[in-house]
């Protein structure tokens, strides 16, 4: 076992198995077409069941696949099969928790489209190289959208409807817990 | 990779399906890239292209060489821009592009500039940017200013420097071993990432001294880690420690499994579900030190969160592979999981419940998997169907309704892997269990009724031929392989027409019927089949003498005695000529044995495809071998081969491991050699053994090995003659003699002239265990029962003080090479006694049944009460005579 978490992967996928945006920090798929086959098989794999509450989990193909579905998107985080699952899901919940901040509470694949660079500096601020960098959402989204280039609307500037779906959405996740 | 997203988006309705990428082309996104180029820079225009490259790049698309360059000088023109936005997508794309080593100078001065910047989040992304892109020779130019930033008071800034470290380690160790005092200060620190990234970093850097560990480990267990992802690292460390000082024999209580079982009271999930599984984990782990992690993990089973329930099922999965009676606890729990959402959980629950179940659930248990089985994937229902067959390997005397389980799913919709699985649970089972077989067979020959899979018909066929015409009326089975000659494609006809055959052979009755058959065939369309028929109608028809018979049954039973692959290669040197291709000069010796092999010995084949595909491991495989060597043809019938014995240790210039056969009045000693020095050739290799301590064994001949060359193992032998039928024991020293050639490791031609040497092996023994083999029953009390009562021994023997009864039980076992029946070799926890029931044949063919009680008092000293019935008295006192001398 790789002694330190590792994550092998980061997807961001539309409702038909599409990539949106996807990130790979492991060897396990080096050519475009194994990357493309895996995606797919995770997306058959999960594509009806109902993750849009809680994160929802699998194994395939020796590894550990965590996910969560919102609207046409589907977010996913692999891992290797002797990882701690929770550790996958905290780097999840982390994403998701920190896109949804960056795309105002819209999270759907035309909000994450027209906002790609936010949702790439995402990654980027979570997983360098496979470890993990950040988990707080807030301090993800802060460090990947603070500077933003659109500096119109930052966050501080929510409209107030937007910052009480967050603020909602936020308080039904720790009441679920 | 965008086109056919984007054709997809034509298809549909533009304002549903709108996307800022539509139409986007790798060539003209290049074209906008010199936007770069301007002297006056417009951020956000930059930005939306870099963001279109990066889009570009995540769908699959790559940049050649040239334009990766050309992209990436454009882009280093972009730090003269001030927009920190911009700066940020410079970066990202700096790293995707991934430059040569000769174009990093450009950006090296930017990126150090900005590694001394003020904006924090420009000192970190920096040092990340530059620690990806740099070599070594300017990894020690900055190495100050990343020292500095490890300890610097931004987290951020920190762990971008740790995390960094983490990567360089495995590029230049020697450099970012010089930082362990900046990494250690981190450790201290107050923020929970950087104390994490610090941790995973400093025992890197220590990883290869062992002592070092010890004493991180040592330190941290006391309690100054808050970030429950270091936390979890350090369990990590710690298990690593603990497995490190048991092999290193230090004995005694085991260390840290307080610090283990405290974290099970961690307010962070993960940091529970960590110590949970390192405790588990832990080797020879006790029940006392598992009950613990259990009973956590047995809360996680009813948690709201799919991925907490998921975690602690899985880990009890593997629990239960070992130690079953530990998780029966959590049955109750595990049983409503069968209904889970999460279909992965729900499998997991069922395999783990098949594991742990004990016989009189087994019926309730099929109920409910019944249901389940009908609405998951077929990936599900395979690992479901393999449990069943250990499962029923297990019970042997619930094979009835297991059976009628697999034999339903047969008949139900699945893909080819899953049929295969139950086919081949079928067939293992046949093979384990005498009394499941004729309903096996009948449910086989059912569903090659209606099988759309070539490849398993073949299969059953085949299996239907060697094991149909033995059972009680053969007859009956004749109607479903002649409806294949009708119904089916060529290969399957040809297949049937084969075991139509065997039928005729071996059951004199049939034989004229079979015979108006295979006459029909000949009128086949397929020349195969037309083939087969006309030659298995000439054999049938034979005059019956006993010396043709013979000739018949080895050309219809009888394996291909040479490898296939040397066949192979013989078949295609031959050329057509008027001298006939001669099988006896294929060579017999199996050339190469496949290194892998060494990890799958002591695997039994199960099911169909297995036997052929491992050539000299296996019963079998041994059996073939020996046949194929004249001088060990003269020995009768193989009774037993044991498994491989090392004799060198892990990792010496020649390994060597010794199997040993035994006959009826020989003893072969099989000596697999392999040759790890790659500037070496051996040749006639061969094996000195002095038998002075074995008074009972003359050697007879040895059989050197002519040639050993790097890494293709090969074997030599020694031959012993015994008594007959006496389970002789003895002990043989060995020493390996060759002559060693060196060899130019760049032409791999070996030198003319070689030395003479020698190398001492380790002793072997033949021990009395090595005339048992191991035999199961279906039915132990009926088997008991049926032995005469007169002809048992019993007697009783202390066994001295173990550390658990399970120990004491494996040793018995282990001496004396017997079958484990009923699941009795798996003992509860906690359990103070445990009844074993073995079961083996003796050499000559003798049944042997026994039945060993164990009890432990207070002190753990343990007794044994053995009871043998074996079919001869004689045999039933040398088991005593074994016990009471190992």
């Amino acid at each position: 076992m790789e002694l330190p978490p590792k994550v092998k992967n980061i997807l961001l996928l539309d409702s038909e198995g599409k990539r949106v945006a996807v990130k790979y920090y492991s060897d396990d798929w080096p050519t475009n077409s194994a990357k493309e086959a895996f995606e797919k098989s995770v997306f058959t794999k999960t594509q009806k069941t109902n993750a849009r509450t809680e994160v929802e989990v699998t194994a395939l193909e020796n590894n550990i696949v965590v996910y969560k579905l919102m609207q046409d998107l589907h977010f996913f985080v692999t891992g290797g099969e002797e990882e701690n699952e929770l550790i996958l899901a905290s780097v999840l919940e982390g994403l998701f928790d920190a896109v949804t901040l960056l795309l105002r509470g819209n999270v759907d694949k035309r909000e994450a489209l027209d906002n790609l660079d936010l949702i790439f500096l995402c990654f980027d601020e979570i997983i360098d190289g496979g470890i993990v960098l950040e988990t707080d959402a807030n301090v993800i989204a802060g460090k990947a959208g603070i500077n933003s280039t659109d500096p119109n609307a930052p966050l501080s500037e929510q409209t107030i409807s937007q910052a009480l779906a967050t603020a909602r959405e936020h308080l039904t996740r720790s009441l679920m817990k | 990779m965008a086109q056919p997203l984007v054709k997809k988006d034509d298809d549909h309705d533009d304002e549903l399906e709108y996307s800022p990428f539509m139409g986007i082309e790798k060539g003209a996104v290049l074209q906008e890239a010199r936007v770069f180029n301007d002297p006056q820079v417009d951020p956000r225009r930059c930005s939306q292209v870099i963001t279109k490259l990066l889009y570009l790049l995540t769908q699959g698309e790559s940049f050649t060489k040239v334009e990766a360059t050309e992209v990436f000088f454009s882009v280093t023109k972009l730090f003269q821009s001030k927009d920190t936005g911009l700066r940020r997508m410079v970066y990202l794309i700096i790293k995707e592009l991934s430059p040569s080593s000769d174009e990093v100078i450009i950006v090296t001065s930017s990126l150090m500039k900005d590694m001394n910047s003020k904006i924090d989040m420009y000192r970190a992304n920096a040092i990340r940017v530059l620690c990806r892109i740099i070599d070594g020779t300017l990894l020690t130019q900055i190495e100050r200013y990343l020292k500095q930033a490890i300890v610097d008071k931004n987290p951020v800034v920190s762990s971008a420097a740790l995390v960094s470290g983490l990567h360089l380690l495995k590029t230049n160790p020697e450099i970012v071993k010089r930082w362990s005092n900046e990494v250690q200060e981190g450790i201290q620190s107050r923020s929970a990432l950087v104390q994490f990234h610090a941790l995973a970093l400093l025992h890197q850097i220590r990883q290869n001294d062992r002592l070092a560990v010890s004493k991180l480990v040592g330190s941290l267990t006391r309690g100054s880690v808050r970030s429950p992802l270091a936390q979890c690292l350090l369990i990590r460390y710690t298990s690593q420690v603990i497995r490190d000082m048991a092999n290193h024999g230090q004995s005694g209580e085991r260390p840290f499994y307080e610090f283990l079982e405290s974290c099970l009271r961690h307010k962070a999930e993960m940091v529970i579900l960590e110590a949970a599984r390192a405790i588990t984990e832990l080797d020879g782990v006790t029940s006392r030190e598992l009950t613990p992690a259990i009973t956590v993990l047995q809360l996680f089973l009813s948690s709201p969160r799919p991925v907490l329930r998921f975690a602690a099922v899985r880990t009890l999965n593997k629990v239960a592979m070992t130690h079953p009676m530990a998780v029966t606890n959590c049955n109750i729990d595990m049983e409503s999981l069968i209904s889970d959402q999460n279909r992965s959980i729900a499998t997991l629950a069922i395999t783990t419940l098949l594991k742990t179940g004990n016989e009189s659930s087994v019926e309730r248990l099929m109920k409910q998997i019944t249901n389940f089985m009908s609405d998951i994937a077929d990936e599900f229902k395979i690992v479901v169907v393999d449990a069943i067959r250990s499962l029923c390997v297990k019970f042997p005397l619930k094979y009835r309704s297991l059976m009628t389980f697999l034999s339903n799913i047969l008949r139900e919709e699945g893909g080819f892997e899953y049929k295969r699985a139950i086919v081949d649970s079928i067939v293992t089972i046949i093979r384990d269990i005498p009394d499941a077989k004729e309903s096996g067979l009948l449910h086989l020959c059912e569903f090659i009724e209606d099988c759309e899979f070539t490849y398993l018909s073949t299969q059953i066929l085949h299996f239907l031929g060697i094991e149909g015409p033995n059972t009680s009326d053969p007859s009956k089975y004749i109607r479903y392989i002649y409806n294949r000659v009708h119904l089916e494609n060529a290969t399957v006809r040809a297949a049937a027409v084969s075991t139509l055959a065997k039928f005729g052979f071996m059951v004199e009755s049939l034989k004229p019927r079979i015979t108006v058959l295979l006459k029909r065939c000949i009128y086949d369309s397929d020349d195969e089949v037309r083939d087969r028929a006309t030659l298995y109608l000439s054999v049938l028809g034979g005059d019956g003498t006993v010396d043709t018979d013979k000739e018949s049954k080895d050309f219809l039973f009888g394996s291909l005695e040479v490898p296939l692959v040397n066949m192979e290669t013989s078949l295609k040197n031959y050329e057509p000529s008027e001298e006939a291709f001669d099988i006896n000069s294929v060579p017999k010796e199996v050339k190469s044995q496949p290194l892998a092999e060494k990890k799958a010995q002591g695997k039994k084949p199960t099911g169909l495809g297995a036997p052929p595909a491992a050539p000299a491991s296996g019963f079998d495989g041994y059996e073939r071998l020996l046949s194929s060597i004249p001088e060990f043809a003269a020995f009768g019938k193989l009774f037993k081969s044991s498994l491989p014995v090392e004799l060198t240790e892990a990792e010496t210039e020649y390994a060597v491991n010794v199997v040993k056969h035994i006959f009826d009045s020989h003893v072969v000693f099989q000596y697999n050699c392999t040759n790890t020095i790659p500037e070496q050739l051996l040749e006639r290799v061969n094996v000195i053994v002095d038998a002075s301590e074995a008074e009972e064994f003359s050697e007879v001949t040895s059989k050197a090995l002519n040639s050993l060359p790097y890494d293709s193992p090969g074997q030599a032998f020694v031959v012993f003659e015994k008594p007959a039928g006496v389970p002789a024991v003895g002990k043989f020293s060995n020493t390996l003699t060759f002559v060693v050639k060196e060899v130019d490791p760049s032409t791999g031609e070996a030198e003319d002239d070689g030395v003479e040497d020698e190398y001492q092996l380790e002793d072997l023994e033949v021990v009395a265990g090595d005339y048992m083999v191991k035999v199961g029953v279906s039915n132990f009390r009926n088997a008991w029962e049926s032995m005469d009562e007169e002809d048992e021994r019993v007697d009783e023997y202390g066994l001295g003080q173990r550390e658990s009864l399970g120990e004491a039980v494996k040793a018995v076992m282990d001496l004396l090479g017997m079958q484990t029946c009923e699941g009795t070799e798996t003992i509860p926890l906690n359990a103070r006694s445990h009844t074993c029931l073995l079961s083996g044949v003796y050499i000559g063919n003798v049944k042997v049944l026994v039945r060993a009680q164990f009890g432990m008092d207070s002190s753990k000293d343990i007794a044994m009460k053995l009871t043998v019935r074996a079919e001869d008295v004689s045999v039933a006192e040398a088991i005593h005579e074994i016990v009471a001398s190992g």
